[in-house]
């Protein structure tokens, strides 16, 4: 709140006493435009800017309640735990402590969910890394989680997404970290031979190790607007080569020019875009098709205002 | 034993010293040394020649192989040439493209890793080097030839392992293998790259770190000192291990050769698993 005082108030001023009555979380501030927002209509957007499109981050649960059928999802290997396999201690940093604190105070063990469920009533399996544990590092147990789900849509006979938001591997597990690249590898490439198609989904930012290996490989990749893909951080770059890089360097749409990626695509477009591709996928005949369509339009995606901001 | 005390004698950051000694034999030197007849075959055939990562055909032991490897230089004027061993996107494609080529003709595949990671710039991402990396995994994970990977000098990150995927993990003794390097490891912790001796220590990335964690399948002896100290002499250890694997690696029925290196790779990582039940993975497949 005290960054707000500190702006010119433009839509109502504020003094001490009507400030205190104010509810902490009736508002939030968009980290795109800076302007305040309700917050139940931030939510209500599945945290889309009402007023300038800025995809805010989701955590791993909300993107499988945004995404995939009410009721179907299935979480698998949640009982995966991180060890720390090389005794990582240095004068600052302490794995093993982290860890610990980290999984108190976020109620989370690793930077990824995965499972199965359905999307437009079709099953696939699902991995979704979280941000927020660890910038979504990619140790033994995302690239674990990873590699099961791959083996899990082979199995079934199923497509496979990924939703990838990532700083890239974590240093913390070092080698091993690094091999979880070729981990993920080898089990994609086995999805590649049953047929099934891989769907990787870039949110907002997605780095290093990850960009690297399974985001990027993927047969279709799909990236929400203005997400920050690459693989070296813009800072490594200007540091190395001592260029300015462009504003829009290393976004989605970058990518989309350079012929990276297949689509940049509004979180509220999301949804619909992954049940048709994977219904040509599955060769879904067109009737079912809309008689899908027909059935999720009487349900309601349970999201509203997206109209507003995108017509 | 002679050995340990020396291991001992030297810190993870004395040995990042040398595993980037400028006089360190390179790749090229490694071809020369261990093959005859090399002919090399340059560029990605979709935008240029990386000269910071070199392959071709060769005769290894009087048997034909594909042989590339990441190119350092010993002086300036080569690390320019080289672009210090830091490969492009089309350093990374041409390698695709010889693994391709491997596969075709049924030539297993040497592969000699020396870099400190791909090269970071903005027409490195504007051409795709995430997608060349990850492109290269995926390939080599279902290669049909054996692979032979030996980390020469430094292994560096995801631009060391795009060509590392192999069947057999062989490093040097002064060889370091690491998931960034030291510095940008101590960048990314800690903010602060001067960190980078304190990295090196706590990261593990030596040969014996990497033998003791089951990365590395074997370790190749150098001279007491490093390998520049005699060149001939490491090239003749690495002569030997390579031939050794490669013999046993030809051995193995196609399939049982792609199914080990699944298991090799797939296998990697520590975690724990509480011992309660995976709910059925069927339950909703329909």
């Amino acid at each position: 709140m005290k960054d707000f005082l500190r702006r010119t108030p433009r839509y109502f001023t504020s003094n001490r006493k009507s400030e205190q009555q104010i509810p902490d979380d009736l508002w939030q501030k968009c980290s795109g435009c800076n302007e305040l927002i309700f917050s139940k209509q931030f939510q209500d957007n599945a945290k889309v800017c009402p007023r300038c499109g800025h995809h805010e981050r989701l955590s791993a649960a909300e993107w499988i309640e945004l995404l995939l059928d009410p009721g179907s999802w299935q979480e698998h290997d949640a009982d995966l735990l991180p060890t720390d396999p090389l005794g990582f201690v240095s004068p600052k940093d302490n794995y093993a402590k982290k860890l610990q604190n980290l999984r108190e105070s976020t109620g989370r063990q690793d930077a990824a969910v995965c499972g199965i469920g359905t999307i437009g009533e079709l099953p696939l399996a699902v991995c979704v890394s979280d941000f927020g544990f660890m910038g979504g590092s990619m140790g033994s147990v995302v690239g674990e989680k990873i590699a099961r789900s791959a083996e899990r849509a082979a199995q079934l006979g199923v497509p496979l997404l990924t939703i990838n938001s990532s700083g890239g591997a974590r240093m913390h597990e070092g080698i091993l970290s690094l091999m979880q690249m070729a981990k993920t590898s080898v089990a994609l490439a086995r999805l590649g031979e049953v047929g099934q198609p891989h769907i990787s989904l870039l949110v907002d930012p997605c780095y290093g190790g990850v960009t690297a290996a399974h985001a990027s490989s993927a047969d279709i990749i799909v990236a929400e607007p203005k997400a920050h893909i690459g693989f070296a951080g813009p800072r490594v770059i200007e540091q190395t080569i001592r260029q300015k890089l462009p504003a829009d360097f290393q976004t989605a749409e970058f990518l989309l020019q350079h012929g990276m990626i297949d689509a940049v695509t509004p979180r509220a477009e999301l949804r619909a875009m992954l049940t048709r591709v994977i219904g040509l996928y599955n060769g879904r005949s067109k009737t079912e098709e809309q008689a899908l369509v027909a059935r999720s339009n009487g349900r309601g995606d349970g999201l509203t205002g997206y109209e507003e901001i995108y017509g | 034993m002679a050995e340990e005390q020396q291991q001992s004698a030297l810190t993870p950051w004395d040995i990042v010293q040398i595993a980037r000694h400028p006089q360190r034999p390179h790749t090229l030197d490694y071809i020369r040394g261990l093959c005859d007849d090399f002919v090399e075959l340059r560029g990605d055939r979709r935008f240029g020649d990386d000269r910071a990562l070199l392959g071709g055909v060769a005769r290894f032991n009087g048997r034909p192989v594909v042989v590339m490897g990441h190119q350092k230089g010993s002086n300036t004027k080569e690390n320019i040439l080289h672009n210090f061993g830091s490969p492009m996107p089309e350093g990374y494609r041409k390698s695709l493209r010889l693994m391709q080529h491997a596969e075709k003709f049924n030539l297993p595949i040497l592969v000699l890793i020396d870099t400190s990671g791909a090269h970071p710039s903005m027409a490195a991402e504007e051409r795709g080097i995430a997608e060349a990396i990850a492109e290269n995994l995926l390939v080599m994970a279902g290669l049909k030839v054996p692979i032979v990977a030996t980390v020469i000098g430094e292994g560096g990150s995801g631009g060391a392992l795009a060509v590392g995927v192999a069947d057999r993990l062989l490093m040097l003794e002064y060889a370091i293998y690491s998931v960034a390097s030291p510095e940008a490891s101590a960048a990314i912790l800690w903010r602060d790259a001067s960190k980078a001796p304190d990295a090196a220590k706590a990261m593990k990335i030596t040969a014996h770190d990497l033998l003791r964690l089951g990365i590395a399948d074997e370790i190749v002896a150098e001279v007491p000192g490093g390998a520049h100290l005699d060149t001939p002499t490491t090239i003749q250890h690495v002569r030997e291990v390579i031939q050794r694997h490669l013999d046993e690696l030809s051995a193995l029925p196609v399939d049982e050769l792609r199914r080990k290196r699944y298991d090799k790779y797939r296998s990697i990582g520590a975690f724990q698993e509480a011992q309660t039940a995976v709910v059925s993975a069927g339950a909703s497949s329909t």
